[in-house]
């Protein structure tokens, strides 16, 4: 038996019942809370390749947020098994060998439950190495779930142990701290966005969003492309700060964006009528959504230059006005986790652990609470910009 | 001959007196022993405008009469002050309409048929119709502008720009080509103050980026001391040099007008009087004012302000050769506007009004805020500033944090942005000025809209960089504390507050000098 967070409610279910809105206790402690903290028992690893980790710290993400608050789109409902543990940002420790790696080694996981991972025949994009895109993730031997942290069978981050296949499995190096480890997941998915933003040199690029997301995406914009002026859009002071140390040429505010663009591209700045929202003629590059609320998706397409690349790094809300992607032929992508193939021919995961080990990471992991006191560690989480943290993690040895 | 104007020194008698604040103004209490300049008086008007005209252009100085410079098959442009002159706007008819058109009258009787007029603003925005009509009057726009003879000057039309040369400074002369091409340009000006005319007027006022840039910088403008003395101005010095290029290709007639310190009348006469002549009507005039004032929304407040109207009367119109024109124009600015002051002090205060040359129509946005009180005002002396070398400047105006996007597109831009990074003139001028200057939009709304050119705000800055540099200590009564500190000035509630503040750098019982603007005056530091 071991202690878990545990998600019991489906966020269809959650969704339709969710009656408070707003600030996080409220959700958590409502009478419609999908989240409970459960004796439950262990997952399994009796199948080859599998084997049983303890976590050390376990991050709390974007996207686990959503799922608690119900702001996830229920898209995703059909590819989550319930109830299930979330935490898919980990570093843990090894209870079995596995394959090639000894009991007791500290890992990382890629939280993505490929075809590898399943037992099943690789699909077209566990085959080509994206094995972000596997369309096999509701099959084969583990219960469907896109990835650990969703699924009823692999245990989660937020417990004390979760199972793992040992294709998801990257070994830690020594010299790598816990604090900058269970950075890599979210590392290893900036890397993937900045990949897939596929910069020429020179060229300028906006990042709405300075959230774990929108910095890490930063960093690794400014580690793995050549752009030239990185422009990043940040709320609040703590994150300002960073943006610049992590790579920013210049941080605007929100409502500074149309201005900052635009001189810092010397494009031109339209304003049309009956209210409608303004735009630029002209503009950055490349532009990462960094947020995936409607109003940085409407900004960041309403300040790319026509032709230009738009980048949805955050999940995305409905109801932005797509015209700017038609009036200027713009590409949008979107980026999900990573890929054990990148365009680089590398997997993510060591390009991240590369990152972790010599970006100034420190002090990122703001805050770690225990397992017990998960309704102040997700309200934290919730506010995390406003309170100048960037992480905040489970410490679930301490739970 | 008018009285002089005078100075005053604070007793127990004295009562509160003036202060510009803005679209406001207040009663203050100086500590006693404050100097107070007063502006001096008006000088009685010129009786017979027109006649006055008339004689200027048949017997100019050092020029044959404008009549002799006529014939039948010329081209001739008329060049003129833009709306940043005179402040407030003055009443109708312009004086500039009653010179143009007795220079039009004139070509007419000679034949001339190929006419020009052009607004000499510079990098300043465009005028809209209504406002090129209000100087040149009904009948001068109703001929001229449908056809496109009527036009403002655009500093960013490449095909239009005539490059004449280079000075021995190797300044770049480039001018409107029109007026390069004329076999005569007239230009009529109007003085407020010693800084225009000369050849301020044409080698500024029709010139491009590429020539300006030369004089319009922050060596330039911390070098020119004061700018209200073209003898002792670099920026004058430089303008100067380009008229004797400029006039080695273009026969220029210079006509240039003065106006006396006539400006609020009417139920604001009272702005005008010292507070201790005040009479029981004009005490109550100031306190309808401010009441209404107070009360009013601030549309109407504005509106109020910008709807000013000022009587100025005619002290003099010279024509002919550019510098002994000017030198008359100067004796006539000095008679009216100089006050001789013993000596510098510790402090000097200062009112900042509504208005300024560059919000004409518009609203007074803290860049410009800051240019009026620390360009215009504090270099509005001869000899030596008012305030001490590294003195203290305390200023009034609230400093809100209002651009117009119509007319100060950059400005909004250039306070976000540029002084974010620095507040320092010779930083952001290699750092920003010249992105600002090629800036694409800038330029569109500059040459399509009623826009500022992009780097007109560094320029507003320029200006200031002389008191940046002689100034201790710059601290403003009752402003935005968040719009003051971006300038990197620091804001006081009350005067005793701002005396507390700059105590450090002058001492507890400074000297304080409270210069009684507007209407204008000329410090004469001995
Ligand atoms: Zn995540
Ligand atoms: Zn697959």
């Amino acid at each position: 038996m071991m202690l878990a967070l545990e998600m019991y409610r489906s966020p269809a279910k959650f969704l339709a019942a969710k009656a408070v809105g707003g600030r996080i206790p409220g959700i958590l402690t409502g009478p419609a809370a999908p989240l409970r903290l459960v004796t439950i028992n262990e997952p399994k690893a009796d199948r080859d390749g599998w084997a049983r980790i303890r976590p050390i710290l376990s991050g709390i993400c974007g996207s686990d947020l959503g799922m608690v608050t119900g702001s996830t789109k229920l898209y995703f409902s059909a590819v989550v098994s319930m109830p299930f543990v979330p935490g898919h940002e980990i570093v843990g420790e090894l209870l079995d060998d596995c394959e090639d790696l000894p009991k007791g080694t500290r890992v990382v996981m890629d939280s993505v439950l490929t075809c590898a991972a399943r037992g099943v025949e690789p699909c077209a994009g566990c085959a080509s190495g994206n094995t972000n895109r596997c369309d096999r993730i509701t099959v084969g031997h583990v219960a469907p779930g896109l990835q650990t942290g969703f699924c009823q069978d692999t245990g989660g981050g937020w417990g004390n142990l979760l199972v793992a296949h040992r294709s998801q499995l990257y070994a830690v190096p020594d010299g790598l701290t816990d604090e900058r480890a269970v950075l890599v997941e979210p590392l290893a998915g900036a890397v993937h966005a900045a990949l897939r933003a596929k910069i020429q040199p020179g060229q300028s690029v906006l990042v709405s969003g300075a959230g774990a997301v929108g910095l890490f995406a930063t960093l690794a914009l400014r580690e793995l492309t050549q752009a030239g002026r990185i422009t990043v859009v940040a709320k609040h002071a703590k994150q300002r700060e960073l943006a610049r140390a992590f790579g920013a040429s210049d941080v605007v505010a929100p409502d500074e964006v149309f201005r900052g663009v635009r001189r810092s591209t010397g494009a031109f700045r339209l304003k049309p009528d009956f209210g409608a929202g303004e735009f630029l003629l002209g503009g950055v590059d490349v532009a990462v959504d960094a947020v995936g609320s409607k109003d940085s998706i409407d900004t960041v397409l309403r300040v790319t230059k026509a032709g230009g690349r738009v980048v949805l790094s955050g999940m995305p809300a409905s109801g932005a006005d797509l015209s700017p992607v038609w009036f200027r032929e713009l590409e949008v992508t979107g980026t999900y986790a990573s890929a054990q193939l990148e365009v680089n021919g590398r997997p993510a995961f060591e390009t991240a652990l590369e990152l972790a080990g010599r970006a100034p990471l420190d002090g990122i992991v703001g805050a770690r609470y225990p397992l017990y006191r998960w309704r102040e560690a997700l309200d934290h989480a919730h506010s995390a910009g406003r309170l100048g943290t960037v992480k905040v993690a489970f410490d679930v040895r301490a739970s | 001959m008018s009285r002089p104007g005078f100075v005053l020194e604070v007793d127990d008698r004295t009562p509160p007196l003036l202060v510009h604040n803005g679209e406001g103004f207040l009663l203050e209490r100086f500590p006693q022993g404050t100097r107070v300049v007063y502006p001096p008086e008006a000088l009685p008007p010129v009786r017979d405008v027109d006649e006055a005209i008339q004689n200027a252009l048949l017997h100019p100085i050092e020029s044959e009469p404008l009549p002799e410079l006529l014939r039948a098959g010329m081209r001739l442009t008329i060049a003129f002050d833009d709306i940043s002159i005179p402040l407030p706007p003055m009443k109708k008819p312009d004086i500039r309409q009653r010179i143009i058109e007795a220079v039009l009258e004139l070509a007419a009787q000679a034949g001339v048929d190929d006419v020009e007029l052009i607004s000499a603003n510079a990098l300043h925005r465009r005028l809209t119709p209504n406002e090129l009509r209000d100087i040149v009057g009904e009948r001068v726009f109703r001929s001229f502008f449908p056809d496109g003879k009527l036009y403002n000057f655009d500093a960013e039309d490449a095909a239009n720009l005539t490059h004449l040369g280079q000075t021995r400074h190797g300044e770049d002369v480039e001018i409107s080509k029109r007026a390069a091409e004329s076999d005569l340009l007239v230009y009529v000006n109007v003085n407020l103050v010693a800084m225009d005319g000369g050849h301020k007027s044409t080698s500024i006022g029709l010139a491009s980026y590429k020539s300006l840039k030369h004089h319009h910088n922050s060596h330039t403008m911390i070098h020119s001391r004061s700018f209200m003395d073209h003898k002792r101005s670099k920026m004058h010095e430089s303008a100067w040099r380009m008229g004797e290029i400029l006039t080695q290709h273009v026969k220029v007639f210079q006509i240039e007008t003065t106006l006396n310190n006539d400006i609020f009348g009417g139920p604001l006469e009272f702005l005008q009087k010292r507070e201790w002549e005040w009479s029981v009507k004009d005490q109550a005039s100031f306190l309808a004012a401010k009441r209404g004032l107070a009360a009013a929304p601030a549309k109407l407040r504005h509106k109020i302000f910008t709807d000013t109207r000022s009587n100025y009367g005619l002290t003099g119109v010279h024509a002919g050769k550019i510098e002994p024109v000017h030198d008359k124009t100067l004796e006539n600015v000095h008679r009216q506007h100089l006050v001789e002051v013993q000596g510098q002090s510790d402090v000097a205060i200062m009112g900042v009004p509504f208005i300024g040359p560059y919000n004409v129509n518009s609203v007074m946005n803290p860049i410009l805020a800051a240019c009026m009180g620390l360009g215009y005002y504090f270099n509005s002396y001869r000899g030596n500033p008012v305030v001490r070398k590294d003195g203290a400047v305390i200023l009034y105006h609230p400093v809100d944090y209002e651009f117009s996007q119509l007319h100060h597109p950059s400005y909004v831009d250039f306070f976000e942005e540029v002084l974010a990074e620095s507040t320092d003139p010779a930083t952001i001028e290699a750092k920003f000025e010249k992105q600002y200057a090629e800036d694409p939009w800038y330029i569109h709304l500059y040459r399509t809209s009623y826009a500022y050119h992009g780097v007109h705000p560094f320029y507003m800055w320029y200006w200031i960089s002389h008191a940046l540099d002689h100034c201790g200590d710059i601290v403003w009564v009752g402003a935005n504390r968040k719009t003051v500190e971006r300038m990197g000035f620091r804001s006081a509630s009350t005067l005793s507050d701002a005396l507390e503040m700059v105590s450090h750098s002058v001492g507890r019982s400074p000297s304080i000098t409270y210069l009684h603007n507007p209407p204008h005056l000329l410090a004469d530091v001995r």
